[in-house]
């Protein structure tokens, strides 16, 4: 059984209230001015303690950024131009020290994620009492608020297995040479406006090293949350899973409720070697601006996978529901023969948002697979927009993908659209792509109501069984909350 | 949505050999001095002036690059009253029977070759030079209206040049029951590289039904650019098949720029056999402007050697309670490259739309490419739209199972080829064009 | 228990009922036959209270309450049941799990405690068993890729789990073999009692043989037209809606 009718349960639970992560945290911050120039770049390094030769990478992507041009036309998005230099590049909250452990963590900053819910003392404390039912906690969490990692869980009992897991600017410290191996190799530091901009002026993010053959015995989760206002979140994450490594990431992001429009542009790199496996999740609740469209995220990210190795897999699941502007298109760059790659994905837009979201399956090794599976809802006034990219390069023979892209409409002044790209230049590979469109019929919605089902409940329901596909793809402890937003994400969608 | 902001004043240098022949030769053009003829002329030359040739920065064109086409500076066609190369016209008409055929050499109409036999009061065929020069009332208004030239550089190049082309008009509640061709014969010549821009004006007035088959043949070596527009407009009620089979010579360029308008309870129903040229591409753009109407746009494509095919559709639903159908399957042998666009738009209020389309293609060698663009963009929720892309080789099971019952490699692949061709073209209803183009890919698979 | 008074409702600006009067008591299985297009369906909508069937003129009351006022969903609660001629698929959502949230969605409206998943499972289990029914069915999605028998029965599932006070059955025979015909009117019948009463709607005589009505009334032209004992629907499958004004090869 789903958990589906905890879906509905919690729909009924949440009233007036839809955005619930909506509050901020009173704390006192550390703030970059306003602007982006060269010293603000040097400003974040130092701040960072960087060694010389990521201050150079940063110098260089920030040139190379002031020369392109931000893209405006092919993205199904409309928004006002964004101001650059009317943000903050760098908000952290003031402490003294680094925490070595929660202990040391602000009690206000451990108070706010535990009205997200998440709990990072309780969490720490229960795992560690004897006689619990999980010896082995079912996730370790790196909190990043605003531009900074405030905690991560769990570090001494990965430790152990040899896995690091930890905030990117103390992976910088403590494992520059992986870092330096490792960073900007998927995502160059020319590869695109926004991710150019990220390299410049990157504050945090998480970074995963699983050692050959150790499969990560929990999931891995950062949270997300943008607390002040006017600035910019910039965040990198980077993935490695060396040989027959196993892990499973989940990330999470939230944001206040505010009128001005925020940025978020962030990059994430996996990289899976020989038979390494990467599960990447996530749950994108950014704060999606009011229901005349004020306020909100502008969500620019660029997320891709490189399966290096042979026998290597990288599945992207994500449930995309906030933020007011969405682009973003999780990739695999199938190199290794026999990889493998995965999309799944659920975008809810209702009111104002606009989400173009997709992927890119880019076949290069022998035998390559990809699956995609997209399920668009659009509600209220929005525009939901699937944009992939299906390429089979001549060298990958045997390759195959498949592709589902459903889209569901409802209420009349919505807008679903798909637009594939498939490209293929070698006659074994086979490539599938279906996409089909529907409603909520009368008389689905007629048939539950008489059974009992009040009409929002009915049409949680029924979303719900139409992204079935893809929140079973996701880790137990996510698929809840992710059901659970699909139904408050369409409150007022229905009369 | 993509289509880049003109800069005034800047005309593209590949343009500018055509805007200087437009100059030079606007006043001999047929119907000049016509004010709405030379009106609309110069607004298409003066689009053309500002976008020149589309790049594949322009998304409609992102995967037809033509480069090679602007490396080449194309002197126009000059009449001529020879047809060599050629002694038997195409038809779909069995021998002896009498045909309606209007015969075009290098864009122009040969009142010699063309015959308007057996065809009922109420329908009018002439060629567009003849109309411009003598009756030129009905078409004004008519010509051009539905072509946007300002999105469509091609279209506006051929709009600049227009001067000769076929005039069809089917009238009110006419019923025509054999099938009206048109035939294009590109000659070409050997010393220097010739363009034509011919444009067809189809108009099915309301309750009317035809069948229209349109042949485009090649002979001759020179290099060739047919720079087509065809303007279809079947209104309330009306019927009108549309056939094309494109089998020019592997030096010419084929551009083709459609519009088409479906009127309230009309039907359109099209099918675009492609197998010539070096480089061809199918613009094909359908509004259902009318509540109840239909829109078909089917085709089969055939490439090889280093041929270049683009097929790009847009089906527009203004209208509710319409449906669309569109299927297309192609084979691609050698390095040869095939592109499939094809948008289907459901505008706010276009409720009960269904919108079907399927575009699968088979790679026959390991140095040919698909690039297949289905695309839908949907504004009404009470709609069933969907779409298919498929591309790989033949089934290994199947080939297997030919060979296993004892026939030969190549036979069999031959067979399994021509039944995927085959399942697009049974969709003809009309026995004479189904027959014809069978036979046609039956050529060309014996070719292989 | 259910009093219907001069009941007229158009569809689309159509009258379909014009003037329904019918009186159905705690306990009793009533049946109404008629042709094709008689408004047998329309009176089922209107009783579950589907959005544009619009009622012009007369009341129905349903233990005391006035039924057309509440919702489709507070109809439910009350205890309408309308098993439908064409049972709805819904992608992606387990029978199971439809039939939890139904179930708690009505007992938390009336005010019952909710089951949780134990008691639930132990509750449908015992009702799958008496109707013949795979646990594979229950993992389904509900009616996605079910044959027709295989809807039917699982109305009747559903009409079993949720206890209806008073059940519509619209045309519950229509696609059923000989065989399952038996097990859907096997599974009804063990749901009469003193305290529920049936609508059961059909065509053919055929159903009523295996759930034997108290009463039957015929049904053309939007009004009941003759009302009797059971015998009436042997008499109909004899001589045809003639008699009604309606002509149709039976």
């Amino acid at each position: 059984m789903s958990g589906t009718q905890e879906t509905v349960d919690q729909v009924r639970a949440v009233t007036e209230q839809s955005y619930k992560y909506g509050f901020t945290t009173d704390i006192e911050a550390d703030l970059a001015p306003k602007g982006l120039n060269e010293d603000i770049v040097r400003f974040i390094s130092a701040k960072k303690e960087e060694p010389e030769w990521l201050l150079e990478w940063r110098l260089k992507a920030f040139r190379a950024w002031q020369a392109m041009e931000e893209p405006r036309y092919w993205a199904k998005l409309s928004y006002p131009p964004i101001d650059y230099q009317d943000a903050h590049y760098y908000a952290a909250p003031k402490t003294s020290n680094r925490p070595k452990s929660l202990d040391e963590v602000d009690p206000e900053l451990l108070r706010t994620y535990e009205k997200l819910g998440i709990p990072l003392r309780e969490q720490e404390i229960l795992a560690g009492v004897e006689g619990t039912e999980t010896k082995m906690p079912a996730i370790a969490v790196d909190a990043v608020f605003d531009s900074v990692s405030v905690a991560t869980t769990f570090k001494a009992k990965l430790e152990e297995m040899g896995i690091i897991f930890c905030s990117i600017s103390e992976a910088v410290r403590e494992h520059p040479d992986l870092v330096r191996q490792y960073l900007g190799t998927v995502v160059p530091y020319t590869d695109n406006f926004y991710a150019t901009l990220n390299c410049a002026v990157f504050t945090d993010g998480s970074f995963v090293y699983v050692p050959k053959g150790v499969r990560c015995p929990m999931e891995l989760s950062t949270y997300f949350r943008i607390n002040q206002a006017n600035t910019g979140q910039f965040e990198r994450t980077l993935i490695i899973a060396d040989e027959g490594a196993y892990v499973s990431y989940l990330e999470g992001c939230t944001a206040p409720k505010r009128d001005e429009n925020q940025l978020h542009a962030a990059v994430v790199e996996l990289v899976a070697l020989d038979n390494a496996t990467i599960k990447y999740s996530t749950v994108q609740n950014w704060y999606p601006g009011n229901e005349d469209g004020v306020g909100g995220i502008y969500n620019f990210v660029t997320k891709r996978g490189a399966c290096r190795g042979v026998n290597s897999k990288i599945s992207w699941t994500q449930v995309e529901t906030g933020s007011a502007i969405t682009w973003k298109y999780p990739s695999c760059i199938l190199q290794g023969d026999n990889s493998v790659g995965e999309f799944y994905s659920v975008a809810i837009t209702n009111n104002r948002q606009q989400a173009d979201t997709g992927t890119k399956m880019i076949h290069i090794g022998k035998n390559t697979k990809s699956t995609i599976v997209s399920k668009g809802i659009s509600a209220g006034r929005s525009n939901n927009t699937y944009r992939g990219l299906v390429k089979i390069l001549p060298k990958a023979d045997g390759a195959r993908n498949h592709t589902q892209c459903d889209s569901l409409l409802i209420g009349d002044q919505c807008g679903a659209h798909t637009v594939p790209y498939i490209e293929s230049r070698n006659r074994s590979a086979r490539v599938e792509h279906e996409a089909t469109t529907a409603k909520i019929s009368e008389d689905q919605l007629f048939y539950c109501r008489q059974r009992g089902l009040d009409p929002e409940d009915a049409v949680s329901l029924i979303v719900n069984g139409f992204c079935k596909e893809v929140l079973k793809e996701l880790p137990m402890e996510f698929a809840v909350e992710a059901q659970k937003l699909v139904g408050i994400s369409l409150e007022g969608s229905v009369g | 949505m993509s289509t880049p902001t003109p800069i005034r004043g800047a005309t593209p240098q590949t343009a500018l050999p055509y805007t200087e022949q437009f100059e030079r030769l606007k006043a001999g053009l047929p119907g000049s001095g016509l004010d709405w003829v030379d009106a609309l002329r110069e607004g298409g030359a003066s689009a053309f002036a500002v976008n020149g040739f589309p790049t594949v920065k322009n998304e409609a064109w992102r995967y037809t690059n033509l480069r090679p086409l602007e490396k080449v500076v194309f002197e126009p066609a000059e009449p001529r009253s020879d047809a060599p190369g050629f002694d038997v016209l195409p038809t779909v008409r069995a021998a002896g029977t009498s045909a309606t055929r209007l015969v075009f050499v290098d864009g122009r109409f040969r009142h010699d070759l063309s015959s308007a036999a057996g065809l009922p009061n109420g329908v009018e065929v002439a060629g567009l030079a003849d109309r411009l020069a003598g009756d030129p009332d009905w078409i004004a208004g008519r010509l051009g209206r539905l072509v946007d030239v300002d999105a469509n550089p091609l279209a506006a190049l051929n709009t600049a040049f227009l001067g000769d082309g076929a005039v069809l008009r089917i009238g009110r509640g006419v019923e025509v029951a054999e099938p009206i061709e048109l035939v294009y014969v590109t000659l070409g010549r050997e010393d220097r590289a010739t363009v034509f821009h011919p444009r067809t004006l189809i108009v099915a007035e309301p309750m009317s039904r035809a069948v229209v088959v349109e042949h485009h043949v090649g002979y001759g070596s020179g290099v060739t650019l047919a720079n087509h527009v065809v303007e279809v407009d079947v209104a309330e009620g009306a019927t009108l098949h549309h056939y094309k089979v494109q089998r020019e010579s592997g030096t010419a360029f084929h551009l083709s720029h459609g519009a088409v308008r479906i009127g309230k309870d009309a039907c359109y129903d099209s099918f675009i056999l492609t197998v010539g040229a070096r480089l061809s591409r199918n613009e094909v753009r359908a509004e259902l402007a009318g509540t109840g109407g239909t829109c078909r746009l089917n085709g089969a494509y055939m490439v090889r050697g280093q041929q270049h095919v683009d097929t790009s559709t847009f089906i527009d639903h203004a209208q509710p309670h319409c449906g669309s159908r569109e299927v297309y399957k192609g084979a691609i042998d050698d390095s040869a490259r095939a592109v499939f666009q094809g948008k289907i738009l459901v505008r706010r209020g276009a409720q009960k739309t269904d919108g079907h389309q399927l575009n699968r293609a088979l790679l026959l060698s390991d140095t040919a490419e698909i690039d297949s663009k289905p695309e839908l963009e949907i504004y009404a929720d009470d709609v069933k739209c969907s779409h298919g892309a498929t591309a790989g080789e033949l089934a290994d099971e199947q080939l297997f199972y030919l060979r296993a019952r004892g026939i030969p490699k190549d036979e069999a692949r031959g067979l399994l080829i021509g039944a995927f061709l085959a399942e697009a073209i049974e969709e003809i209803p009309e026995d004479t064009v189904r027959e014809n183009f069978q036979a046609l890919v039956a050529g060309w698979l014996a070719a292989r | 228990m259910l009093e219907i008074k001069n009941l007229h409702a158009t569809v689309d600006g159509k009258e379909i009922l014009k003037g329904i009067d019918l009186t159905i008591g705690s306990g009793e299985v009533h049946a109404i036959m008629g042709p094709n297009g008689s408004g047998k369906s329309t009176l089922s909508y209107v009783l579950a209270g589907r959005e544009g069937y619009e009622v012009t003129e007369g009341s129905v009351t349903y233990n005391g309450m006035d039924l057309l006022t509440l919702e489709p969903e507070e109809r439910a609660a009350e205890g309408v049941f309308l098993a439908f001629q064409y049972p709805v698929e819904i992608p992606g959502v387990a029978n199971t799990t439809f039939l939890k949230y139904a179930l708690n969605a009505m007992r938390k409206r009336r005010g019952e405690p909710e089951l949780d998943a134990l008691q639930f499972l132990k509750l449908i289990r015992e009702k799958t068993k008496a109707l013949n029914m795979s646990d594979d069915m229950l993992k389904r999605a509900v009616n996605v890729g079910f044959s027709g028998g295989e809807k039917k029965r699982n109305e009747t599932l559903q009409m079993a789990v949720l206890q209806p006070r008073f059940a519509i059955l619209d045309e519950t025979d229509s696609g059923l073999d000989i065989d399952a015909l038996r097990i859907v009117a096997d599974g009804v019948n063990a749901l009469r009692g003193a305290d529920r009463s049936m609508l059961v709607i059909t065509h053919y005589q055929r159903l009523l043989e295996y759930i034997v009505p108290d009463r039957v009334h015929v049904l053309a032209h939007g009004r009941i037209q003759r009302s009797g004992g059971k015998e009436l629907a042997l008499e109909l499958e004899e001589k045809g809606y003639r008699e009604f004004g309606v002509d149709e090869a039976a």
